[in-house]
């Protein structure tokens, strides 16, 4: 078990130093490098003079957010005429509306929250030139932008270039990766065919119908890229998706290994290495945390066989065996730490306070988090940890040399609160009216989990899911899809606002009195921001759903 | 540096994105795909999806894939949400402390028919999460030994001898498990 824990967790963490390293080359070259020029040449030929060059945060943004607009309006249009489109060997036919709406939200947001079965609705190229694709370019948009704000907190006056960001990451770090993975998984069994299902004759002389697909493709970058929307609806339980102990691995590295470089990439662009060590241990004492807790909670045997003649084992509903035991708890908690939403056991069937882990994770939503954003998330946290400690020794707080003042706590805050709010908000409405109570599979607070957990996954862009949900509906659709693109939009445009209004700022001297963010006391104080704060807006809901299902169980 | 956004700086940049958008399609959707499927023309088994063909090239099932067993002779799979279907897989997605999983639990051990005293491993009450796990623990296909032996007329210590040999271990965890479809071909080939 110690082992897996080390495979799984500690060996991403040793990988995430040089990746971070060849991340910041890669993506925000020295200016005079024969491969940034070279790279920006090309960029000018295919784009246009405004591929390249540099941006204020103002600028930065609204590229991106034209790109995404764009993104969106394609998916859509693909996923809408799929029954027209080439590569549907199974001949799978129109999606409903609301389901496009939602599914384009989904993906383009990084979130891969799915209210299809991917097997059952949709086409190859659905698939591939859809959802695979927006897998790599909503990855590399939360990359580029957080390589911005670290240009902007590092005190540089111009941001960089969207497009040229999201090109390199694109091109130079997600792609090459994907392709390791990939053939790693082909090695592992996963398969790769444009040919659609076969019909198999059973030893029983019945009949199975075996869907399959160009799965090894969309398995590598859907765990690289922090997306976790599988080709097969049950996701990584699906034998095809994760054939083996060893692809479990792969998968489950590949889950952290950006997160955790990023962070490295933070401190290089940043110059700041200490901050991001620092960064990095809050990150990685939170994952251990959870990892335990997971794996105990999970231990204990499930609830529904006391007094059965059942031998005793860990809870084995929802999971698969060839991974071993421990391995669908650990997973549980690396997928919700960063935003992946990827599952390799069903998280409904967890043991209910189990299903307590994921939804602390996403609550917090910063532990490494999603590929880029998961770090812009815990810059929040940083400037509300230095506002506190500014306040209780009476001074104006600085992040970075600069000051941070009335404009930018307005700000963090918002940007804080947009997270409970919508997940608060949603959840509310749909547990009180027929829109959510009438869609649930388990009775009591189970069910109510259910309901909480999947805005919670659809504000935190993870995309897990509580999965007995009957969540195909059009209010559910209509009202995940808005939660996914404000939850995504609002926390990356708010911090590099901030970022943007610190560096415009004249840089004060660090004195003796100057709050250090780079000490083990500040650690703490990072710690103890993401854990009260998380804890104090989610409290409530915790004990009306996993703990009172939990006691409930005690109960019968 | 642009520091305002006039309106012609908003179409160009709109121009851009259409230009670059297409080249993202072509390179992550083509160019990669494109190499994945070369590299998989090598390993044609397991990237058609590992499947298990009978001596005539019929498609019997995949060897990752369960199907359905419910004959005496047969060794049975964990049970499944979805009746092993393999063209729209799920788990149950029942809370564990659920009333719905004791009835079903009581239900598939009265088939179990269990003697005095005895105990059924927890995987074999326990639907998976894709309800297509190809696997048994060790423990859950011993436990069936008698009842397969029986129904084919074997000894107790044949169908033990062919469960040994085609017992497969997990690394780092203490544990070991059958494949359902492959254990059950080299029982009807023991009998051929």
């Amino acid at each position: 078990m110690s082992l897996l824990i080390v495979l799984v967790l500690i060996v991403p963490a040793f990988l995430s130093w040089p990746l971070g390293r060849a991340m910041t080359l890669l993506i925000d070259p020295r200016p005079n490098s024969t491969y940034g020029r070279w790279t920006s040449r090309i960029f000018s030929k295919t784009g246009g003079a405004a591929a390249v060059e540099e941006q204020d945060w103002k600028s930065y943004l609204f590229s991106m957010l034209i790109f995404n607009l764009l993104m969106f309006a394609f998916v859509t249009i693909v996923l809408a005429l799929q029954q027209w489109l080439p590569l549907n060997p199974d001949g799978k036919g129109a999606l409903e509306a609301s389901l496009i709406f939602n599914t384009a939200a989904s993906f383009v947001t990084n979130t891969n929250l799915q209210h299809y079965s991917g097997e059952v609705s949709m086409s190859y190229f659905s698939q591939l030139f859809g959802l695979m694709w927006l897998q790599f370019v909503s990855a590399a948009t939360g990359i580029a932008c957080l390589a911005a704000l670290a240009r902007a907190l590092g005190g540089r006056k111009t941001v960089g270039n969207f497009y040229s960001d999201l090109m390199r990451t694109t091109l130079f770090i997600l792609l090459p990766l994907a392709l390791v993975v990939a053939i790693l998984l082909l090695a592992g069994g996963v398969p790769m065919t444009l040919d659609g299902a076969v019909i198999a004759h059973t030893l029983e002389h019945a009949t199975q119908t075996i869907a399959r697909g160009p799965v090894a493709a969309m398995e590598a970058i859907k765990q690289l890229g922090t997306n976790g929307g599988g080709f097969f609806g049950p996701n990584s339980t699906h034998p095809f998706e994760n054939p083996s102990f060893f692809t479990n691995i792969i998968e489950c590295i590949s889950i952290v290994l950006i997160p955790m470089a990023a962070v490295w990439m933070f401190g290089r662009i940043t110059g700041r290495m200490r901050d991001a060590a620092v960064i990095f241990a809050v990150m990685m004492s939170l994952l251990l945390l959870k990892g335990a807790a997971a794996l105990w909670l999970e231990g204990v045997p499930t609830a529904a066989f006391s007094g059965l003649p059942v031998e005793i084992s860990s809870n084995l509903e929802g999971k698969e065996l060839r991974f071993g035991s421990g391995a669908g708890a650990l997973w549980a908690a690396v997928t919700t730490a960063t935003s992946n939403g990827s599952v390799n056991c069903m998280h409904d069937s967890l043991n209910p306070l189990t299903g307590l882990v994921p939804l602390a994770g996403m609550w917090m939503n910063v532990v490494f988090g999603g590929v880029g954003v998961g770090l812009i998330n815990m810059f929040i946290f940083i400037i509300v940890g230095v506002f506190i400690c500014g306040m209780m020794v009476g001074r104006t707080p600085e992040y970075f040399g600069r000051k941070v003042e009335t404009r930018e706590m307005t700000l963090a805050l918002l940007a804080l609160l947009v997270h409970p709010a919508l997940i608060l908000g949603g959840t509310a409405l749909f547990a009180a009216t027929p829109a959510g109570a009438a869609t649930v599979l388990n009775n009591g607070a189970h069910g109510f989990t259910e309901i909480l957990y999947e805005f919670t996954s659809a504000a935190a862009n993870n995309g897990s899911g509580f999965e007995g949900l009957g969540d195909n509906t059009v209010p559910w659709n209509v009202a995940t899809g808005i939660v996914m693109l404000l939850a995504r939009y609002i926390p990356i445009i708010l911090p590099l606002a901030i970022a943007g209004s610190l560096a415009a700022k004249k840089p004060v001297p660090e004195t003796a009195g100057t709050l250090r963010t780079d000490t083990l006391l500040f650690t703490f104080i990072i710690f103890g921001s993401v854990v009260f704060i998380g804890a104090l807006l989610f409290l409530p809901v915790a004990v009306l759903g996993p703990v009172a299902d939990h006691l409930a169980a005690l109960r019968d | 540096m642009k520091t305002t956004l006039s309106f012609r700086d908003m179409t160009r940049q709109f121009a851009v994105s259409l230009r670059l958008l297409p080249l993202t399609i072509l390179i992550c959707s083509g160019f990669y795909v494109g190499i994945i499927l070369l590299v998989a023309q090598g390993i044609p088994y397991s990237s058609s999806g590992s499947l298990v063909r009978a001596e005539n090239g019929n498609v019997i099932g995949s060897e990752l894939i369960a199907q359905q067993f419910s004959r005496p002779e047969y060794f049975w799979p964990r049970p499944s949400a979805v009746s092993w279907n393999a063209a729209g897989a799920g788990g149950s997605n029942l809370s564990p402390a659920s009333l719905a999983i004791r009835q079903r639990t009581e239900k598939l051990l009265a088939e179990l028919a269990l003697k005095k005293g005895e105990k059924v491993p927890a995987d074999l009450v326990t639907a998976s999460g894709s309800g297509l796990d190809p696997h048994l623990s060790f423990a859950a296909a011993k436990f069936q030994v008698p009842r397969v032996a029986r129904a084919r007329g074997l000894a107790i210590a044949q169908v033990m001898k062919l469960l040994h040999s085609t017992k497969i271990a997990i690394p780092l965890v203490n544990e070991s498990l059958v494949n359902v479809l492959q254990l059950n071909r080299a029982l009807d080939r023991l009998q051929q």
